[in-house]
């Protein structure tokens, strides 16, 4: 069956504090209720402690961070599962009991199968 | 009337079919099967590319082989078995080339001896909402539907959306890839998503039809066509799902407005209001099909009343009409109230006052537009305004609301209808000219 990626935009928020314990409460009875499908994913610190790299003047050149994440929107991304499907419209039907899909957005994408 | 729907459609088409293709009866014999073979072929083949290439193909040795040889007693099934063999080869070059297993199920299923769909409505259903499924943008969807449901070629989509060729291209390949990368399923909805799903079908139908209907320039051939198979395909759909009022509502509706096109433009092109058409050229056998439609469709939604349905009903209302001033206005407003509880927008709101207007007179109607919100860059906003003020006696504010309208986005004949009857507030001004 067919890979998809279910990328979840929220606001930007801290999973470990105390006060998002609701949420990652039904974050957990979504990964028990769709345990048999999920094939990997991760929840990510907030965008505080993200560092943007980038390469200059192509590979081996200089690298260079900067503080944050690459754009700066309402809406970041805060974490994402693997999911094992059957096809889009059930990929859609599983994405949409993501507790981010009511806080915010989840986009839906295949994953390239590299037959490796 | 429904029942006729097996019969071969109208062989001339009131404006002399589609010269473009050759109007004949066997190109359009062709045409109605290979809407039906290419709906078992995506399901076969898996592949919407595969499958309207195999299809294109079978269509055209159809045309050459039936012209010298005379129609076979099965044609769906000799497109089918050709198209299925011309997939064969695509599939078979296809993985030489990139010497890949990943079609080869599809492959398996195509080279068992599967002559005839074993379901071909069920397929035709099965295409209809995979073109029109939530995740392809409208645009997109569109383009999809006149491609594979209507059998238009790319370039004729693109005239007929008024979009450059390359555009179109572009838009097609990004559709088909989202379908098989993305999987999007070949399926028809089950029962609890149908109601949502079918009102994606029947808006993207509409809008198709529109696009045939709106005559904003372009090719007007290829745009009566359009409606025509916006008909075929809606009527099929009303025959697959029978129960759907939605469906009969808008087969209704399109059957109504798309019986008075004879009428809609003047010798010369130019646009004939309602008011001034020559009813006695409107197409009486599709109001009597709609107007029986319509009824039916009104007492299936009785309780939940559809958008469709009350559209076609007010359609009905003015084709039911022998002169513009025996309309029943009261009727026809009561319907628009309908309408408008349905949240059917601001354009519904407009055109309740339009029939406020021819029931109440010009100033109750220019009190409603007036409080439409939402409308300010719509220049029917403006010319209903402008015809309005006429009416009232306010010829320099309808002057300035025809100037509204010509300032904003209009096709060439509604332009220059506009034009005219701005002109016409001046009769000095159009001698002098």
């Amino acid at each position: 069956m067919p890979l998809y990626a279910a990328i979840i935009y929220n606001a930007d928020l801290d999973w470990t504090a105390p006060e998002q314990a609701d949420v990652t409460k039904e974050y957990q009875l979504f990964g028990e209720a769709a345990a048999s499908i999920i094939r990997g994913g991760a929840a990510l610190y907030p965008t505080a402690t993200a560092t943007t790299v980038r390469v200059q003047g192509g590979k081996h050149g200089d690298i260079v961070q900067t503080d944050g994440p690459y754009a700066e929107t309402k809406e970041v991304l805060t974490g994402f599962y693997l999911l094992e499907c059957a096809d889009l419209d059930d990929a859609v039907k599983q994405a949409a009991t993501i507790p981010g899909a009511w806080d915010g957005a989840v986009e839906v994408r295949p994953v390239i199968d590299f037959g490796m | 009337m429904i029942g006729e729907a097996a019969s071969p459609p109208d062989p001339v088409p009131p404006n002399g079919g589609r010269p473009s293709l050759g109007a004949t009866t066997l190109d359009q014999v062709v045409r109605a099967e290979g809407r039906a073979v290419l709906a078992t072929l995506v399901r076969t083949t898996g592949s919407f590319e595969i499958a309207e290439e195999a299809v294109q193909d079978a269509m055209l040795r159809a045309l050459e082989r039936w012209e010298r040889d005379g129609v076979p007693p099965n044609p769906r099934a000799w497109l089918i078995t050709t198209a299925r063999n011309r997939a064969i080869d695509l599939i078979r070059r296809e993985r030489a080339r990139a010497s890949k297993e990943v079609e080869s199920t599809y492959l398996r299923r195509l080279e068992e001896d599967e002559p005839m769909a074993d379901q071909p409505g069920d397929d035709l259903l099965r295409l209809v909402f995979t073109c029109c499924h939530p995740s392809l943008g409208v645009e997109a969807q569109v383009a999809l539907s006149l491609r594979t449901l209507c059998g238009l070629t790319t370039p004729e989509i693109a005239r007929a959306l008024l979009v450059p060729e390359a555009t179109m291209t572009k838009r097609l390949t990004r559709a088909r890839t989202k379908i098989r990368v993305a999987g999007i399923p070949y399926r028809v909805p089950d029962d609890h998503e149908l109601p949502d799903r079918l009102a994606g079908v029947t808006t993207t139908l509409y809008l198709l039809f529109n696009e045939g209907y709106a005559a904003s320039g372009g090719d007007d051939l290829l745009r009566v066509s359009l409606c025509e198979q916006a008909i075929e395909v809606t009527r099929e759909l009303v025959e697959r799902m029978p129960d759907e009022a939605s469906l009969r509502g808008l087969l209704a509706l399109m059957l109504l407005q798309h019986a008075r096109s004879g009428a809609r433009t003047s010798a010369t092109g130019a646009v004939v209001l309602l008011a001034d058409q020559d009813r006695s050229r409107w197409d009486h056998d599709a109001i009597r099909e709609g107007v029986i439609l319509v009824g039916d469709a009104l007492r299936r939604s009785a309780d939940d009343p559809d958008r469709f349905v009350v559209e076609a009903a007010i359609a009905a209302c003015h084709d039911l009409a022998p002169t513009y001033a025996s309309t029943d206005w009261a009727a026809i407003v009561s319907w628009y109230d309908v309408l408008v509880s349905l949240d059917a927008g601001p354009v519904a709101r407009l055109n309740r006052a339009v029939a406020v207007g021819e029931r109440d007179g010009p100033e109750a109607a220019l009190a409603e537009l007036d409080a439409i919100v939402g409308l300010e860059r719509y220049p029917y906003w403006s010319a209903t305004r402008a015809e309005l003020l006429v009416r009232a006696g306010r010829p320099d504010e309808a002057r300035r609301a025809y100037d509204e309208a010509l300032r904003l986005p209009l096709a060439d004949p509604q332009r220059g209808f506009v034009e005219q009857r701005r002109a016409a507030l001046d009769p000095d001004d159009l001698l002098n000219s």
